[in-house]
């Protein structure tokens, strides 16, 4: 069983991208998590930044709140910019 | 034995036997991470042996590949330090070698990158990278370990005082080295030595570690004259040559 702290990890591949979650690992403090990180997740050259963030420390949505949350902008699909004829030029 | 030969040689044969080493751990390790970190840099090592082998190779006549000299070689012929090819042990003695030849390497190539041997320059300028990273990892351990739990610091402190006796020899110049350092290919070991204990020193004192009197130096890796460990780790690391000579995949 490792009694270590959980830290998330995420990895930006490359400049101009944002950093993405990739994984989690165990490590006793932030620079032994970076260590631990840049060793598990960008030995194939899969990054050039890393951020650890403590799990502990990270606030999530909890699945119960899901109903109150999400669901009730499943109806006001007007929310999506859906209803406009756009000019062929603009190829979006 | 020509001595430019021989001083990469030596290089090249700490590289392999340490990385054979730490790869022991591999799939052993205390923890998943640890476990993967471990075998990342035991990679380094033997990545970092092959260039040295095969560079080693091209400077006598025998036209020896990398493999030829890494697989069928016997004891007496290999000249690493005595340091690296001593048994993993447990966690604290890994990670107390590890540290201790890491930050021996750290100034060996920091300095080699500008060896008057072009391909040795170019070997240190990758190695450096690396190197800078592993005394980071290991150095942080020696800290955390060290300062850390009554256990984890008696066991770094057994650690210390058992391998002490073998670090001299990683600055006992001898005719090799002399040649190197006077022809520019290496570094001087003494001033080398130097900048190793003052890392060293500031680091064991900050993980509350007590540094071992002077105690009688331990060496013979050099001179081809091992511990009794290294027939075991050669027996282990050459069995598939030596069984299907000639074997590829």
């Amino acid at each position: 069983m490792n009694l270590l702290p959980l830290w998330e990890v995420f990895v930006r591949t490359r400049r101009g991208l944002d950093h993405k979650h990739i994984g989690s690992l165990h490590a006793a403090d932030g620079a032994q998590a970076l260590q631990a990180a840049r060793d598990t997740y960008t030995r194939r050259q899969e990054g050039v930044s890393i951020w650890v963030v403590e799990a502990s420390k990270i606030h999530a949505s909890q699945f119960e709140d899901n109903a109150s949350f999400f669901e009730p902008a499943e109806d006001k699909v007007y929310r999506h910019p859906t209803f406009y004829d756009v000019p062929d030029e603009l190829n979006l | 034995m020509n001595k430019h030969f021989q001083y990469v040689l030596r290089m090249g044969d700490n590289a392999l036997i340490l990385g054979q080493r730490m790869s022991e751990w591999c799939g052993h390790s205390p923890f998943l991470e640890e476990d993967i970190a471990m075998a990342n840099c035991a990679l380094d090592h033997v990545g970092r042996a092959r260039m040295l082998l095969t560079h080693a190779g091209t400077l006598e006549d025998k036209r020896r590949t990398e493999d030829d000299l890494a697989f069928l070689r016997d004891e007496r012929e290999f000249f690493n330090f005595l340091i690296c090819e001593l048994p993993i042990g447990d966690y604290a003695f890994t990670l107390m070698r590890q540290y201790l030849v890491d930050a021996y390497h750290f100034h060996l190539y920091s300095r080699l990158q500008t060896s008057s041997d072009g391909v040795l320059a170019a070997i240190a300028a990758k190695a450096i990278k690396e190197t800078t990273y592993h005394v980071r990892r290991s150095g942080d351990w020696i800290i955390k370990l060290g300062d850390g739990s009554d256990e984890s610091h008696r066991r770094m402190q057994d650690a210390l005082d058992e391998v002490w006796g073998y670090t001299g020899e990683l600055f006992a110049a001898d005719e090799v080295d002399d040649f190197a350092s006077s022809k520019g290919i290496g570094p001087d070991p003494h001033a080398l030595r130097l900048d190793w204990e003052r890392d060293v020193f500031d680091k064991l004192r900050a993980a509350t570690l007590r540094i071992p009197e002077e105690i009688w130096p331990i060496s013979g890796g050099r001179q081809g004259v091992h511990t009794e460990a290294m027939g075991a780790l050669l027996a282990e690391m050459q069995f598939l040559q030596r069984s299907y000579p000639g074997l590829n995949w």
